[in-house]
């Protein structure tokens, strides 16, 4: 049936999510979350979520070309984002903006966003 | 929150546990129903929280601003158990967040963040967190959060009764333990500790950390006196309920009642302690013997927090150790407090003087036993003093917002004499001590002549509350001297048109209102007056119905009369104010008729009566603006007020007499009276009689 079959395919994609470490067991406690009295929650947050790492990232963008960059700022907006996407279950995202963050502390922005760039907008 | 929490332990018989606070009655089941305040400026993690604390069954109040967090919680004191915060904020610090709500409003709160660095935990626990936690957060985290609320509530408690209560101590620790409070065996237990307390209860009101109710008490002044005897003889830190109510032997006085009216007096004192910050005025020494042994010990204590300057403690404690009759400690504090609430702003007064006040109240027994244990004897002792007191007391009292500072102090001196010890020379002294410079300045208008040749009171006269009591024909004229004497001041003893004075001039304080506790911080008076005038009509209805209360019970005594009136005042004038702008201006009035008898009293009375006749009534004028209102703080938790009465640093109050005679004024910095929330009951003001002051009589 179709119904049934796209179920399926959102479990395989969810599953897929999980197998590839972009979302870890926080989100499982979203969906937990999600009741009858709240039945879209996981869908409202992630939308909140992709909305506020949205201008968080285009803060971070700014940042990044102005010159010289400021880091602490930078390493605020990380820190801003890390705190919303481990909330939110984000692993990937999450242990990016770790890493980022010790680019940023150790100055060196540039080298981090050149090797990872493409991958601050996966997810 | 004491009294919000304490109520929540209990899951009475009805089975509506109360979180109460501020007259909330939440779930049923303990956590449940836990007022939770998120702040974070994520949104995404904001609606996580929230979901989840919901789902804890908490009660959640999020904002993405600490700002906008921290004026609901000033708004609504009561209206919240614990904060949860974010560590980085775009408007303001967590941290800042964090040592203001524990300032301001002593809550737990937990902080957040998605850091994990031992610097910025470490940061949390000197700051006062009560948690840190680590985001992501999880649900099983949020869980547990009320044992914050329980373990607050629980020192608070302990604190407040050493040793006796052990039921309560008990019982709380049963609480925390047990999740579920609505499980039969807890709730039987709970029921079986609790059907002793609820057998008097009649209603759900929950004034006190005991959620039980109980039938009002009203501690008027003579049991407050008994109650402070009590205390002191058993000496302050092994002061029990258990013990205090042996010592009264008082029928039908439960051991809650003497529980919470302990706990309220620890306030008062700790918030006396915590006022005298200033250093100079501490010569004087109003506090009592026993008192003055704290008094030392706050005073370092005072000095070791950094707030009581070092050299005031060694004043303070000359003070104290230099007095024959009153120990050091509280007559600087009284006049101090009006010093140091001067120019310390609300804020300052909350915490440090917190801090003092516990040292404070130690010192000033002498001012909390005042209002409320003017004793007979102890006013006689006054009187020696105070003859020319009389004349003192009404500058002191009198005096428009000037007077209005010191004769709060005064006042307080006054008062703690009667406690026994001071009386002799603390009263007199005190209430002249206190003011010193300021006084003199005060007393200069002419009164000050009166002090000096009063027994040795130094030209406050402020003392003369006392005196007056010994001197019922001097305590009458004071009124009347003084008032023409003091532009405004309408007499001391009648105060309260003094202290409505003090009041509106005093403008304190908006801030110190809302801080309540600050109010008293400032002038005493002064935030009596301006939380009077402004907000708070159930200030003035706290503060008349302390006044009016005790004068009613006793004729001729001046000291039941002051005791009462003392203990009402105090409470009144604090609880009312919600907000805590309690500025409870406690007008007690002390007939000093009381030697002569009615007569004196009488003539007091006309004579105050007929001053205030303009005066602000109590009752239903706040001090000029007021809004005459309530006068009852029912609505209040007792609690509340009882904190925020405590809270209130140095008020004066008139005590009146039914009758219309001026028992005492008390002018302190920092109330020490020590007001039952009982106290406020409207059966209570009818009886008293709030004309006795006003305020508007009061020059400024």
């Amino acid at each position: 049936m179709d119904g049934y079959g796209m179920q399926n395919q959102i479990a395989c994609i969810r599953r897929s999510l999980f197998d590839q470490g972009y979302l870890d067991e926080q989100f499982i406690q979203l969906e937990e979350l999600q009741d009858d009295t709240n039945p879209n929650f996981v869908q409202e947050i992630v939308t909140l979520f992709y909305t506020d790492s949205a201008r968080l990232i285009q803060n971070i963008e700014l940042t990044l070309n102005s010159r010289p960059i400021n880091f602490s700022k930078l390493d605020d907006y990380m820190h801003q984002f890390k705190g919303s996407s481990s909330s939110i279950g984000a692993k990937k995202v999450t242990s990016e903006c770790a890493v980022f963050r010790q680019y940023c502390a150790a100055g060196n922005a540039e080298a981090y966003i050149s090797s990872l760039l493409p991958h601050i907008y996966t997810d | 929150m004491n009294s919000s929490s304490g109520k929540s332990y209990m899951s009475t018989a009805s089975s509506s546990v109360l979180w109460k606070a501020g007259g909330d009655v939440v779930a049923d089941q303990f956590p449940a129903g836990l007022r939770v305040l998120l702040v974070d400026d994520d949104p995404t993690c904001l609606m996580i929280l929230e979901k989840m604390l919901k789902a804890c069954q908490y009660n959640v109040t999020k904002c993405n601003r600490a700002e906008t967090a921290l004026s609901m919680l000033r708004e609504n004191r009561n209206g919240f158990d614990i904060v949860i915060s974010d560590v980085h904020m775009p408007d303001m610090d967590g941290f800042k967040l964090l040592e203001h709500i524990g300032l301001e409003m002593d809550l737990p709160v937990i902080m957040m963040s998605a850091d994990d660095g031992k610097n910025v935990v470490m940061k949390g626990v000197t700051h006062g967190a009560c948690d840190y936690l680590i985001k992501p957060v999880r649900i099983e985290a949020l869980k547990n959060i009320w044992q914050h609320v329980v373990r607050k509530r629980k020192n608070e408690w302990k604190d407040f009764e050493q040793s006796g209560s052990v039921e309560e101590g008990d019982r709380q620790p049963k609480q925390s333990e047990d999740a579920d409070y609505s499980s039969s065996a807890n709730e039987g237990n709970w029921k079986s500790s609790k059907r002793r307390k609820d057998d008097e209860d009649e209603n759900d009101e929950r004034d006190d950390t005991s959620t039980l109710k109980k039938p009002r008490v009203v501690w008027s002044v003579e049991l407050h006196q008994q109650f402070v005897a009590a205390v002191n003889q058993l000496g302050i830190e092994k002061a029990v309920p258990k013990k205090i109510l042996e010592l009264m032997n008082v029928p039908g006085l439960t051991r809650e009642n003497v529980a919470s009216h302990l706990q309220k007096y620890r306030l008062y004192l700790r918030r006396l302690s915590g006022v005298s910050q200033h250093p100079s005025n501490l010569n004087n020494s109003f506090m009592n013997p026993q008192d003055a042994t704290f008094g030392p010990l706050d005073l370092q204590a005072l000095t070791a927090t950094g707030q009581l300057p070092a050299q005031s403690l060694a004043t303070l404690q000359a003070a104290g150790l230099g007095r024959s009759t009153a120990k050091s400690g509280i007559p600087m504090p009284l006049i101090d407090q009006r010093n140091i609430f001067s120019f310390e702003n609300p804020k300052l007064i909350f915490g440090e003087a917190q801090q003092q006040h516990v040292n404070n109240n130690k010192q000033m027994n002498l001012l909390h036993g005042i209002p409320t244990t003017m004793e007979p004897k102890q006013l006689a002792g006054l009187h020696h003093k105070a003859q020319s007191v009389g004349n003192m007391n009404m500058p002191v009292l009198s005096h428009g917002s000037q007077s209005s500072q010191n004769n709060p102090l005064l006042m307080q001196m006054a008062q703690p004499q009667a406690r026994g010890q001071m009386l002799n020379d603390s009263t007199v002294g005190l209430a002249p001590r206190l003011l010193s410079p300021r006084e003199q300045s005060m007393l200069s208008n002419g009164m000050a002549t009166n002090v000096s040749t009063r027994n040795g009171v130094p030209e406050n006269i402020r003392a003369p509350s006392y005196n007056p009591v010994s001197q019922t024909s001097s305590m009458l004229n004071f009124p009347m001297n003084h008032t023409s004497e003091l532009p405004g001041s309408s007499f001391p003893l009648v105060s309260t048109p003094g202290i409505s004075s003090l009041a509106p001039k005093v403008a304190f304080q908006e801030d110190v209102n809302s801080e309540i506790k600050g109010s008293v911080g400032f002038m005493p008076s002064y935030d009596i007056f301006n939380d009077l005038n402004q907000h708070k009509p159930q200030n003035w209805e706290l503060q008349n119905v302390g006044m009016m209360f005790n004068s009613s019970q006793h004729s001729n005594s001046l000291q039941g009369n002051l005791d009462h009136t003392q203990s009402v005042l105090v409470q009144q004038g604090f609880l009312s104010g919600q907000n805590r702008n309690s500025t409870v201006i406690s007008k007690a009035m002390f007939s000093a008729g009381d030697s002569t008898g009615h007569v004196n009293a009488q003539n007091s009375n006309q004579h105050l009566n007929s001053l205030l006749d303009n005066t602000v009534r109590v009752k239903s004028e706040r001090v000029a603006d007021a809004a005459p209102a309530n006068l009852y703080p029912d609505h209040f938790g007792q609690e509340d007020l009882m904190s925020a009465l405590l809270k209130q640093v140095g008020s004066f109050f008139s005590l009146y007499d039914t009758d219309g005679d001026i028992i005492l004024l008390i002018l302190t910095s920092k109330f020490p009276i020590f007001l039952q929330q009982d106290i406020i009951a409207p059966a209570e003001n009818n009886d008293f009689d709030f004309d006795g002051y006003s305020i508007d009589n009061i020059p400024v």
